[in-house]
């Protein structure tokens, strides 16, 4: 039987789901009643590995991965914004692992874009009714009170700023840092990043050090948190849908083989260039969208911590794709559930210690566990990945060999 | 016959090594042509200069009588004029199916092609060339897990994926087994023949050179040394010295 990436990741998103279910439920009755919830996930996908098709399981494992996000709000209130970053975490791994994983061009700097958007939508937003350099020297002063229309209206402007913004950055960026390879290519990116928090952090227009107030949210705080809950759970969404349909495209080839052997297919007259900027460009695009939204979801926004954070969410990204596996689609995702719950666990059980867990846990992840969750899978079990040899020699040995199977 | 590719007084050196020095070689259209001499003649860098991997001192390139020395690596390959490595060179994370796809030639994709699936004519194609090439049975596994040689193959295959109109092959048979080398040697020839590729051919093994090439060029110490046919090759006396280190 061949076992799908689909259903180790349903395997490995139904645990992790469980075990945070079970931690966040408050008495013991209701962690009781979590594992029992586990029991019956695991006991639906061994009945869908047992009755199911390929396809049928795929459809079952992204309906219940729909449904937890569309429900996890309403179960769990408490934790809404934890659970938003979750999503937030994923969309930074997918991101990343379009650059790193897939083209092997290990980026550093792709906060760039998520600082450059979230600037993008602020700027946006405010100017859309005030006057954006008299707001910001205010500092504050001034509440921006937008009614409903005029806020979801700027919001939406603000996105398509955003993204617009942040792929014009990365175009112009690629020029210069696209002839950079391997380690250079990783330093020059990450000099980049920290620059652009500095620069920001000297422009006075958009409030410089001390940041800027984003509109406030006319709604109710429980309001505010579902919105922005469901918008980064969208995003994410998307973002996995459309990275499932381009890996399927002559795109995912081609960068693949730029990562393996560059020189190689230059010579095979590949149009590297072309695809290194479009690859860029469209993670840019993603990024600059997640920080116009988080921008707003946090409410204020400044250089260094909240836009160009290198230091965390610029590290966290890297980290999460390489520990589920790098230049996969299920990878990325995986990594960051995995990430997120380890780093919440280490926030509350090790405070003071957080930081040395996380160090340790980047030391094994890259001294040990390089290929990451699903590239372990797939070096485990190489035949539920098709990695088989055929006792077939020629086509037509093939074909009827797959005749008679089916007969 | 027609010359597709004309070299003409190209010289290169590297700092105060010169590789190459006015070298003039004609490889004739539909031919297969040899390219011999001793390590460190200046084989490997003659290939690098013709498919553009660095600009030439001096001289010129004409690729179906249109200059190139001055054009880049892709857009040498997407005239159709292909390389294959030394040191074998496929994408070695896919496996063999996915390195075949992807070696289509890129003439004239646009913008949106990127985003385009592959045909069940190129899976067609990829997977006849792979039979052909013997390496059918491993289609589905990592080209990196292969050996050597059918890395060799695989490259020679890709290259084939690429319908080249003239395939520069830099030592096809290095670390290959002797059984594996009439069967590569075979397909050679196929490809000449049945596809019509034009091949220019460096190798060491003087066995394979000599029942391969129409017409052979020796180079050594950076000069051309001779060029004939294969009978006379092995009987001139400047080519047997150059091997023998009389030089």
């Amino acid at each position: 039987m061949r076992l799908s990436q689909n259903s180790i990741a349903l395997y490995v998103v139904v645990i992790a789901l469980g075990f945070l279910a079970s931690l966040l439920f408050p008495n013991e009755l209701a962690q009781i009643s979590g594992l029992v919830i586990v029991v019956v996930l695991i006991q639906t996908w061994i009945l869908a590995n047992k009755y199911m098709s390929v396809g049928q399981r795929a459809f079952v494992l992204y309906a219940v991965v729909i449904i937890c996000g569309i429900a996890a709000p309403f179960a769990f209130p408490n934790y809404v914004t934890q659970i938003a970053i979750l999503w937030l975490m994923i969309l930074f791994a997918l991101t990343w692992d379009m650059m790193g994983g897939q083209m092997g061009y290990n980026s550093l700097g792709n906060i760039i874009f998520f600082g450059v958007g979230m600037y993008a939508s602020a700027i946006v937003q405010i100017g859309l009714y005030y006057d954006v350099a008299q707001y910001t020297s205010h500092a504050g002063a001034v509440k921006v009170q937008y009614d409903w229309f005029q806020y979801v209206f700027g919001m939406g402007l603000g996105l398509i700023a955003a993204a617009i913004s942040a792929v014009v950055v990365a175009v112009v960026l690629g020029r210069v840092v696209f002839g950079l390879r391997g380690p250079y290519f990783a330093i020059g990116t990450l000099g980049a990043a920290i620059a652009a928090g500095e620069l920001v952090g000297a422009w006075d227009y958009v409030g410089g050090g001390g940041g800027i107030t984003m509109p406030t949210f006319p709604g109710s705080g429980d309001e505010r948190s579902l919105f922005f809950y469901f918008a980064l759970f969208g995003l994410a969404l998307f973002t996995f849908a459309f990275l499932k349909w381009l890996y399927s495209r002559r795109y995912a080839l081609a960068v693949n083989a730029i990562r393996d052997d560059e020189d190689k297919a230059e010579a095979m007259g590949i149009h590297t260039l072309r695809y290194k900027t479009v690859a860029w460009a469209m993670s840019a695009f993603l990024l600059g969208m997640s920080g116009a939204v988080f921008g707003n979801m946090s409410g204020f926004v400044e250089p260094l911590e909240v836009a160009f954070p290198t230091i965390t969410f610029g590290i966290f990204m890297v980290l999460m794709a390489l520990l589920g596996g790098k230049g996969t689609l299920w990878g990325p995702v995986l990594g960051a559930v995995v990430f997120h719950i380890i780093k919440e666990l280490t926030w509350t059980y090790f405070l003071g210690w957080q930081w040395v867990a996380l160090g340790m846990l980047i030391i094994i992840n890259v001294a040990y566990f390089q290929q990451g969750i699903l590239g372990w899978a797939q070096e485990k079990w190489p035949d539920f990945f098709g990695l088989t040899v055929d006792e077939s020699d020629t086509r037509e040995a093939a074909a009827d060999a797959s005749g008679e199977a089916s007969k | 016959m027609n010359s597709i590719i004309e070299i003409k007084d190209v010289s290169k050196a590297f700092g105060g090594v010169i590789a190459n020095q006015s070298i003039s070689i004609n490889v004739a259209e539909g031919g297969i042509t040899g390219l011999i001499g001793p390590n460190g003649s200046g084989k490997t860098t003659l290939f690098n200069s013709i498919v553009g991997h660095h600009p030439i001192d001096s001289g010129s390139i004409k690729f179906e009588g249109a200059e190139i020395s001055t054009f880049k690596v892709q857009q040498i390959a997407r005239l159709g004029l292909l390389r294959t490595f030394q040191q074998t060179r496929i994408y070695s994370k896919m496996n063999c199916v996915q390195n075949m796809l992807i070696s289509i030639p890129h003439r004239t994709s646009g913008i949106l092609d990127m985003f385009k699936a592959h045909s069940p004519e190129t899976n067609e194609r990829a997977l006849e060339l792979l039979e052909f090439v013997g390496l059918f049975s491993k289609r589905n596994l990592i080209a990196g897990d292969l050996s050597f040689g059918q890395q060799k193959l695989l490259e020679f295959a890709m290259a084939l994926m690429n319908e080249p109109k003239v395939l520069l092959l830099d030592e096809p048979t290095a670390g290959i087994n002797p059984t594996l080398i009439n069967g590569l040697i075979d397909r050679l020839k196929m490809a000449n023949e049945q596809f019509g590729v034009t091949l220019f051919v460096i190798e060491h093994n003087m066995r394979v050179i000599m029942n391969l090439a129409e017409h052979i060029y020796c180079l050594a110490h950076g000069e051309l040394l001779a060029e004939g046919k294969p009978d006379d090759i092995q009987n001139d006396q400047r080519v047997v010295d150059a091997y023998l280190g009389a030089h």
